[in-house]
């Protein structure tokens, strides 16, 4: 500690180079942070505890394939399944087809499989006693300005009404809150009745997408899983159960190696970060060398000049990186809500701080290391001589 | 009254580069090309030119003893170029399979206000009222070119990673389908047989999915299927599964409705007269578009959303690479501050020296911008790649490394070469000679 401002003045001897240096520093960072986002919205759910005592069972064989209404009761029978809500798509669209509305038909019991999800007991009970109720996320809520009381008509994009009219109408009566470790996504949903869907829709007769399966136990998912796809077995609608964690994330696979795309990113900007600060840090160490030599001749030893040069690179990438992730946090919700919901960016998460501070240590030690070994084994006649 | 003086040069110069910048955006190769020959003849022909070609002559020979700084250049911005255009050639890649898939003499008719085929439902009787249109190609036999489909998306499991089920398009098509689609041809096996349980696979499919080679049996809404056939076609159709409509529609119980009807038309110039038939039908609600306008439309969200990313994450790796060249030539040009001195002190004037340092990084930035590009080039050109499409299912795509996106990235590294010299050269100009001459 007590060289602290000795290094921090060694860092800012030069104070262009440094702050040159520290913007290209805070840019890797801020980029780090917001692709880091990125790539946990993308697998989201799969390190969140939340939803871990639920089943997904949807049809093996296709998203587009439904299941009958019968297998509720059936997996019902299961031990260790605790309730099972089921849920339809109905790709509901507000005015315009950019105007996307993660619209679901659910049953009754939807909310109760969903503990994360919140309703008040009046709103909860407006929505069970209504045929054409809905219930919204705050999000969306706040998106199209919507309230309790509201009218909207919403398109489906797949289902029309038995009177082949597409545009169907429903009357908002409750806006859910949702917990802060829920899924993405789970504060813009739009839910209304299965049954008034089934009822009033051309096309589909007593069908659902997919049942949602809530545990007694959540290490019983494995056996319990099995033993609801044993019940489809070789008829023509076999199931296929996994976690929701699983289900969400075979959605984002889908879209492409996000993981993959951004690892690709990240190398070049921090191989190009490596090299640069090792320039910075070798400028910075070669024009001191007179004075590492005076320091050594008042006593400093070899190892805590090696020391020094090292805390200095150290502390170098820490600040801008510091700075670069900050930045990046304070983006982040920015850019979602500038995306209108199209791209959820959490901010930056404990473990993206985690990695990223780890990335600075590391590259703070590998760009000081060089300059600092040649710090300590600096010659002090030679140094002092100017040779 | 000095560092007024100072900050209202700094605040002109900023308004200079911004200016520069927004001219250099516009560029045309062309243009580019006549500028540069402009410079080049000004150096040579010019008192002031052929001072800053030796002034630029000094400072690129001693490049060889600042290797590790200049290198910081050069490297920065191959990261920038690299990154930028990669992500580009993803979007345009993915817009160019999508958009190869149609032409303008096909059309495709879905029901009204579906976006997509996954959406769309076509009664029989409709499906016949569409065939018969006018404006649509007879054959030899004087039926008429078109083919109803079914699109179905079904789970398979994907080579890379073969826990991992990814959805795949199996269309079910009409006899016609081939002669529509010309560009589609078999290159392992044989064609499907209507009314038996065959398919053939696009080969985009068959290389990411598992167990889709020839012989293969597949097990399809409770039934076995057989694949008989592979064919290559370069659009968006290799993602796809082919199976007769019948056949598919019996499996999937979808009895005699279709999901899109595609038609070949007599004329390109006949699309107008077929969509009027159609719109104007009250037997009919229907959506008519062109089937290259409608794959157009597939890829425009994607690309976009592509395209933003990219250029986000590109403009800040730009910045971060300004800031390292900033130091880079600031370093240079302190290092050689007395030299410049003395070159000022026997009489050059400012032009020559600004010019040579800023010449000096853009070659540095050039080599960056190229060296950035042929990596690029190297690795992703051709490069297979997935993703899920509009109709929810995988298309199979290239990377797609143009000429035109490397002049992109050329324009990027230059520019960034230009921000990052200017600020430096013009210190050096302004640096007094005294001083420069008597710093150690």
């Amino acid at each position: 500690m007590k060289y602290l401002r000795l290094i921090w003045a060694a860092l800012f001897r030069r104070k262009t180079r440094t702050i040159l240096t520290l913007v290209s520093i805070i840019m890797a960072f801020l980029l780090f942070g917001m692709l880091d986002a990125v790539r946990t919205a993308f697998d989201s759910g799969s390190k969140s505890l939340v939803g871990v005592d639920r089943l997904i069972t949807s049809s093996r064989y296709s998203i587009i394939q439904s299941l009958p209404q019968t297998l509720q009761s059936r997996i019902s029978g299961i031990a260790g399944v605790r309730d099972v809500a089921y849920a339809n798509w109905f790709g509901g669209i507000y005015q315009d087809p950019k105007n996307f509305v993660f619209s679901y038909a659910v049953s009754p019991n939807y909310l109760d499989v969903y503990p994360e999800i919140h309703l008040t007991p009046e709103q909860r009970k407006a929505f069970d006693s209504s045929r054409t109720g809905v219930v919204i996320g705050p999000t969306l809520a706040k998106k199209y300005g919507w309230k309790v009381g509201d009218k909207i008509p919403l398109q489906s994009t797949i289902f029309p009404q038995k009177n082949g009219d597409k545009t169907w109408a429903f009357d908002i009566v409750g806006v859910y809150s949702v917990d802060d470790d829920a899924g993405s996504g789970m504060d813009q949903l739009f839910l209304l009745h299965w049954k008034y869907f089934d009822e009033a829709s051309l096309y589909t007769r007593h069908e659902m997408g997919w049942y949602i399966d809530r545990l007694q136990d959540a290490s019983q998912g494995d056996r319990v899983s099995k033993a609801i796809d044993a019940l489809s077995e070789n008829s023509d609608h076999e199931t296929k159960t996994q976690t929701e964690q699983a289900f969400s994330a075979s959605f984002a696979k889908q879209l492409g190696d996000i993981g993959l795309i951004v690892s690709a990113i990240m190398g070049a900007v921090f191989f190009t970060l490596i090299l640069l600060t090792a320039n910075t840090m070798a400028q910075a160490v070669r024009e001191r060398t007179s004075e590492l030599a005076v320091l050594k001749t008042i006593g400093f030893s070899s190892h805590s000049v090696l020391a020094m040069v090292l805390a200095e690179s150290v502390m170098l990438l820490f600040l801008g990186g510091v700075i670069g992730l900050a930045i990046a946090a304070l983006l982040a919700p920015l850019v979602s809500k500038g995306s209108g919901g199209m791209l959820n960016l959490p901010s930056v998460g404990a473990a993206s701080w985690a990695i990223g501070v780890g990335l600075m240590v590391i590259i703070g030690l590998l760009v000081g290391a060089l300059p600092a070994i040649r710090a300590m084994r600096l010659n002090i006649v030679d140094a002092l001589a100017g040779r | 009254m000095r560092k007024f003086k100072s900050f209202l040069g700094n605040l002109g110069l900023l308004l200079l580069l911004a200016i520069v910048l927004l001219i250099w955006v516009q560029l045309t190769p062309l243009l580019v090309g006549v500028l540069a020959l402009m410079l080049l003849l000004w150096l040579v022909l010019t008192r002031r030119g052929r001072q800053t070609l030796s002034v630029t002559g000094v400072g690129i020979s001693t490049l060889g003893q600042r290797v590790g700084a200049s290198s910081v250049i050069v490297i920065g911005i191959a990261g920038v170029v690299g990154v930028l255009v990669a992500m580009l050639a993803m979007g345009d890649g993915f817009a160019a399979t999508l958009q190869q898939t149609g032409s303008s003499d096909t059309a495709i008719v879905l029901r009204g206000g579906s976006s997509a085929e996954l959406n769309s439902v076509l009664e029989r009787d409709n499906i016949s009222v569409i065939e018969q249109a006018p404006g649509v190609a007879r054959g030899s036999k004087g039926e008429p070119v078109a083919s109803a489909e079914l699109s179905v998306v079904v789970n398979l499991p994907k080579k890379s990673d073969p826990s991992v089920d990814a959805n795949v398009q199996i269309r079910g098509v009409g006899e016609e389908a081939w002669a529509l689609r010309p560009n589609v041809r078999m290159t392992q096996g044989r064609r499907f047989t209507p009314g038996l349980r065959e398919l053939v696979v696009g080969q985009g499919a068959q290389h990411q999915f598992v167990g889709l080679e020839v012989g293969k049996q597949l097990r399809l809404a409770g039934q076995q299927w057989t694949v008989v056939g592979t064919f290559a076609s370069d659009d968006s159709h290799h993602s796809e599964l082919w199976g007769d409509m019948q056949t598919v529609a019996s499996a999937y119980r979808r009895g005699a409705s279709a999901q899109s009807v595609t038609v070949r038309l007599v004329s390109p110039q006949a699309f107008d007269t077929f969509k009027a038939a159609l719109v104007s039908d009250p037997r009919l609600k229907v959506d008519v578009s062109t089937t290259r306008e409608y794959f157009s439309k597939q890829s425009e969200n994607l690309t976009k959303v592509i395209r933003i990313v990219g250029i986000t994450v590109g403009t800040i790796m730009a910045i971060g690479a300004i800031f390292g060249a900033l130091n880079t030539m600031f370093a240079a040009v302190s290092t050689r501050a007395r030299e410049i001195a003395t070159l000022r002190a026997i009489g050059f004037r400012g032009v020559p020296v600004v010019v040579s340092i800023l010449l000096e990084t853009m070659l540095l930035a050039l080599i960056g911008g190229a060296l950035g590009g042929l990596i690029t080039w190297l690795i992703f050109n051709g490069y297979t790649a997935s993703t899920l499409g509009s109709s929810f299912s995988q298309v199979v795509f290239q990377f797609k490394v143009s000429p035109q996106l490397l002049w992109t990235g050329i324009q990027w590294a230059m520019a960034i070469g230009f921000v990052g010299g200017v600020f430096p050269a013009v210190r050096a100009a302004r640096l007094p000679v005294t001083t420069a001459l008597r710093e150690l």
